[in-house]
Order: structure tokens, then sequence, then C-alpha cells
């Protein structure tokens, strides 16, 4: 897949540390496919113990509805590698997510599934998560958010993860080209590389 | 970079892995040892299937079976269907690409991070990745281990190789000697407390200091597990004695000539003197309580003896409402001592306390004693090999002799997804990792602690400081 802008209103989920379980819950990570996961997305904050739709939850709002940028606080993500995560927000509909910053194996998984996790300093993030449904719009080749009224602020992204998600380049099939360097560095490391066979 | 300079292990296990280096992009770094399980990899296989890949290093990959596995005994029929589908395509995944599975009929079956050391695949200097983000307990042999996504299981299982930038250096040192009472749990959950739980993103945590060196492996294991709690990519220990009295003689472990061979390249791993770390934290050993957790992260941990915090002092506005979030949930008030707090489950378990040590600690306090009968209590071994190893020492008697439900190998209530969990509303003292809201059941409340605090208030029926029992 390939990514260039993103423009989309927001929807704001202004708490820190949200971790992969509420994100997707681990009694939905059994499925041995992909689909089906969007439906079960924050399921325990969206709907209550009666299995009605909670209204006070920022995604249930009637401003929500079409938002793909979601705008949450610090350290998203955390917990579990499970790429079920990233699976689960991006089939709900969301392109990218804005954060003051994201766990690490998150936000590898994110960008692997053409979902953009982006990181914008904490005054400006601080404006970003008081409301839901402005407009925001998400240039990855100058790797901006312009924010209404036109201020834009730039946003850090791995070089390679850019390059692969602008030119829609398939990371595994760049690694299986790199096989004469793999079997090039199994011979040199024939001694210590454990055989365990 | 230049060999001249003090590097610090995780810089020598990282050069000693770069298969090519090139400029714009990551480098492509070599896995010596990929463990799976069924929860994180049928989507990588059917990649595979689906480009008509093999997998590359077949002797490389081991599997085995913990997530979705009843701990009810294996001969009994799988009564989640779902959960069985899961595992019978595990069996099939691995059938087809020629991967060693340890199945539920296995007797080395376990907790992928219980079994990967037991078996002695786990040793000094590898690169070690699972689709599991505690990956890092395999650190605790001097290993540089972490955990991936799926589609990185893919690459892995079709390259034996990962594209990565290297991680910042975090030295954490304890220094002096832990009083009775307080484990290595206690440790690990101190370190979080102080750090928070995104402390250590972006970096490799260095355990070292001679608190960390006086550990046992185990004890090393259960302080790397939690690394990610900590929010670092992965946690190690430098090898030393401790670690190659603990891999010799295990059935993957090298032989003979090869282990003379290994020893010497083992011994060049430690961090050279003079090396520098990105960032560096001490903890005095000596001053430590038995830690637990009040809230809904890792990080929310106080001295059994400490109080609840209270958000009214906080200037953070999310981080306050945050802490007012957790209280709602976990149903606490701030400013009151956590210790004599009731609870209804206690769960000795998880990756990060499921050993025969955790075990025998737990046993050294239920023996001759009762759960409460307020409690329902699970002791559930890490391995086939751990439950057989606690039966040999009649821990399974105690535990039962106490009232305690003694089962199966598995990760079990850590993450509630083979049925075992907490009723809504429950509140549970977990030996396991994570305290997120609904992590153990939908609904529940966990307080994370140690083997012997677990044990401590299974026999009280309250949140108890160990030392007063």
């Amino acid at each position: 897949m390939k990514i260039t802008t993103i423009e989309s209103k927001t929807v704001a989920l202004p708490i820190d540390n949200i971790d992969t379980d509420q994100i997707i819950p681990a009694r939905f990570l059994k499925t041995t496919s992909m689909e089906g996961l969007g439906d079960n997305l924050f399921l325990d904050w969206r709907y209550l113990s009666d299995g009605s739709p909670n209204p006070d939850f920022p995604l249930n709002k009637p401003s929500a509805k079409g938002a793909t940028i979601l705008i949450t606080g610090d350290n998203f993500g955390c917990g579990s590698s499970r790429e079920h995560a990233p699976w689960a927000l991006v089939q709900y509909g969301f392109k990218a997510i804005i954060s003051t910053s994201f766990a690490d194996i998150f936000k590898g998984n994110a960008l692997k599934n053409g979902l953009l996790p982006i990181i914008i300093p904490a005054d400006i993030h601080a404006e970003l998560i008081k409301w839901s449904g402005i407009t925001l719009k998400i240039d990855l080749a100058s790797q901006t958010v312009t924010l209404a009224g036109g201020r834009t602020v730039e946003f850090p992204i791995d070089p390679f993860a850019k390059h692969c998600l602008l030119e829609g380049v398939d990371e595994l099939g760049y690694m299986i080209k790199q096989e004469p360097a793999i079997a090039a560095y199994e011979a040199k490391r024939a001694d210590s590389v454990n055989t365990l066979a | 970079m230049n060999s001249q300079q003090p590097r610090t292990i995780v810089e020598k296990i990282w050069d000693n892995h770069i298969v090519t280096a090139q400029p714009g992009v990551p480098s492509l770094i070599y896995i010596d040892l990929h463990l799976c399980h069924e929860v994180t990899t049928p989507q990588a296989f059917q990649t595979l299937r689906d480009r008509g890949l093999k997998v590359r290093r077949p002797d490389l990959t081991i599997a085995t079976m913990d997530h979705s596995t009843p701990t009810t005994p294996h001969n009994l029929p799988i009564l989640d269907l779902v959960g069985k589908a899961q595992l019978d395509q595990m069996e099939k995944n691995c059938a087809d690409f020629g991967i060693r599975l340890y199945n539920l009929n296995s007797d080395k079956q376990g907790i992928v991070h219980v079994m990967g050391p037991e078996q002695g695949l786990t040793q000094p200097g590898m690169t070690i990745v699972c689709g599991d983000s505690h990956t890092a307990t395999h650190g605790a042999f001097g290993a540089l281990a972490f955990g991936i996504g799926t589609s990185q299981v893919g690459q892995v299982l079709a390259t034996q190789c990962l594209l990565q930038q290297p991680s910042k250096t975090y030295a954490i040192r304890v220094e002096g000697n832990l009083q009775p009472g307080v484990a290595a749990k206690d440790v690990i959950l101190a370190v979080i407390a102080k750090i928070g739980i995104g402390g250590g993103t972006e970096c490799v945590f260095e355990y070292t200091g001679s608190t960390i060196r006086g550990l046992s492996m185990e004890e090393r294991m259960t302080i790397c597990n939690m690394s990610i709690e900590g929010g670092a990519r992965a946690g190690l220990v430098a090898p030393d004695d401790t670690t190659y009295q603990y891999i010799a003689g295990r059935e993957f472990a090298p032989k003979g000539k090869d282990w003379d061979a290994a020893l010497a390249r083992w011994k060049q791993l430690p961090t050279d003197e003079g090396a520098t770390y990105a960032k560096e934290l001490t903890l005095d050993a000596n001053t430590l309580e038995p830690m637990v957790t009040f809230g809904t992260n890792p990080g929310m941990g106080i001295p059994v003896s400490g109080l609840i915090p209270d958000p009214a002092g906080m200037s953070d506005p999310i981080e306050k409402s945050d802490l007012i979030k957790a209280l709602k949930y976990m149903d606490l008030k701030p400013g009151v001592p956590l210790k004599g707090q009731a609870i209804n489950v206690v769960f000795v378990g998880s990756c990060t306390n499921s050993r025969i040590s955790d075990l025998r600690a737990a046993a050294s306090i239920m023996k001759g004693r009762k759960v409460s009968p307020k409690v329902r209590m699970l002791v559930v071994p890490g391995s086939q090999q751990v439950k057989k190893q606690a039966e040999a020492e009649g821990l399974d008697k105690i535990f039962r002799d106490a009232g305690a439900d003694f089962r199966e190998a598995g990760c079990s209530m850590c993450l509630a997804m083979n049925g075992d969990q907490l009723e809504p509303g429950e509140y549970a003292v977990s030996t396991s990792n994570r305290n997120f809201e609904g992590r153990q059941g939908k609904g529940g409340r966990t307080f994370l602690a140690s083997p012997l605090t677990a044990a401590a208030s299974a026999i009280t029926g309250v949140v108890t400081d160990v030392r007063s029992l």
C-alpha cells in the first residue's frame, strides 16, 4: 500500500499509556486470520457491561464519525507485541495516530501496516487533544501536520519506513533479495552460529 | 564501530550480528534463535504460504504451545473450540514447515520463556526473538532478546533476519543486599515504579551491580522478563559463572570441545571497562521493601507499607486524570494503605514467576497453612518440567493441602485467554506482569506482587506484608 497524504477529522482519546489489552483484548487473539478485529477495537471501553454502546466514550460520539486520525496520550500501544492492535485500528478505519510518544513494538507494527504513528511536540499535542472533530492534514513526504489556519508542525519518521510507505515497498521482498549477504554471514560465522539440531 | 573503543555487551552482540549495514536502511541483523507460539504466528505462516516461501532455518526455530492452552489435565478434550483450532493450526504449520514443536503431549511443553532456558536453547551472546513482548526474559543469559510483531515473525521465518536500528543503552545498577521477604520481583517493580512504564522506550536495559550478580538465573529471568513493562525493547545481564553453571549439561547446550569454544566466546561478552551508556539508574537494594501495584499499569507500584497515591497533589492534567481513572477502575481510595485490602483470587504463575524457585518460595509460606476460605488460589507451573520437579519435591501436595489448585503448564490467568480468568470486580494478587484493565479477565482487578507476597495474601485473604506473617 502507498501512503502520501491523509486529510481527516480527528477523534481525541486523552489517556496516557493506552495498552494493547485495551486496544484489542487478549480473548480476541485466538483467531488464526487477520479478519474481524476492527469490530473489537477498544471493545471494553466502547460498550457498557449490558452490551450497549458507552455514550461517554469518544469514539461513540457523533462528532467522531468518519474520523481517521486518532489523537491520544503519551506512550500509546504499550504492553504486548500483538500486531492485532494495529490490524484492529486499521480495520476500524484509522490511518494515523498522533501522540507525544509510542511504545517501540507498537510503533514498528503500525508502520508495517500503513498506520502512521506521528509524534508531535507536547505543546501542540496539548492543544489538539482538547477536542475531537477538528480537521488535520498529514503529508508524509514533507513529514508535516497542517493545523487549521495553515500552521504546520513537522514530525519525525524512520527514513526507510517512510520510503517503504511512500513507494509501497515490500519489506519482506527487500529482505529476501539480501540472500547472498545472509548466506555469506552464515558461512563466516559457521563456527559460532549455534546449530540446535 | 571501532573495535578499540570500549563497548557495552549490547553493542558487542549487535556488532556480531550485522549482516548488512547500508546508509539510509536499518541494519540487517541475524537472529540466532526464533521461538514461536500459537497466538502470534498463524498469520505469518499464511504469508509464507501465500508467497511460496519456506522457513529458512527450521533448525533455529522452536515452537511450543502456551497462551491458548487449557491448564486442566491435557488428556481431557479442549472445550474452547476457537482455542483448539488455533492449537491445531500450530500443529499443521509446524508439520508443514518442518519446525520442532513441543505440543501439549510433550514433556518439554511450557511457557515459551520458561521452556527456552530450561532446554538450554537460550545462550549468551545470541540474538533471540519471539512474537511475544516478554522475550526479554532470555536476556538473563546475556542474550539480546526482544519481542516482535507477526510481520516480523514472517520475516524471520523467511530470512532468519530482521531490519533493526540500534537501541540506546540504559544501565540499571542495583547495589546492596535484599532483605528477607524481598524478592527479584520487588526489584523490577521498584525499577518500573521509579522510571515509569515508558521510561525505557528506545532502550535496552543492562542490569548490573552487586545485587544482580548475587541473584540466581531464575531471579535474573524475573527481572529481565519485565523490561518491557519499563518500556524497554530488551533487558539483559552479562553472563558469569552462575550463567554457565545453569546452562551446562542441558539438552541444547554445547558439549565437549564445543562447550570450551562457546565458553571462550561468552567470556568476551561482558561490558568493557570504560564503556558508556545513554542513561543510568542506581537502586539501593538494602532499603527495598516488598512491592505491590495498586493501579492499572505496572508503574503504579508502592512498597507494601506505603499509601495509595492521591491525585489531588498532581499537576499534569492527563497524569492526574489517568490516576483518577485507575483508582475508579480499581475501586480504591487514595491516601490509604493497600495492605489489608480484601482479595478474591491469588495467581502464582506466568513467564515472570512460574519457575521452580518461584513455586518453592510460595510453598515455603503455604506449608502447614490454609488458603483463606474467601480466596481461590491457582498455582500454574511454567512448564511440564517445572511441574514434574514440583511434584518430585512434594510442592504440589503442599499447595493442594493448603486448598490451592495446582494445574498444568501454560500462561493461564496472566492474560486470561484460556478460560482461567477473574470475574468482573474481583481482586487478585498475581505474580504475573501486567495489571492493565481487564488483563486477567474483563472487569478483573490485579495487584502485581512476588510469589512470597502472593502466598502470604492467599492465607490471610488480604494484601499482606509477608514479613509480618
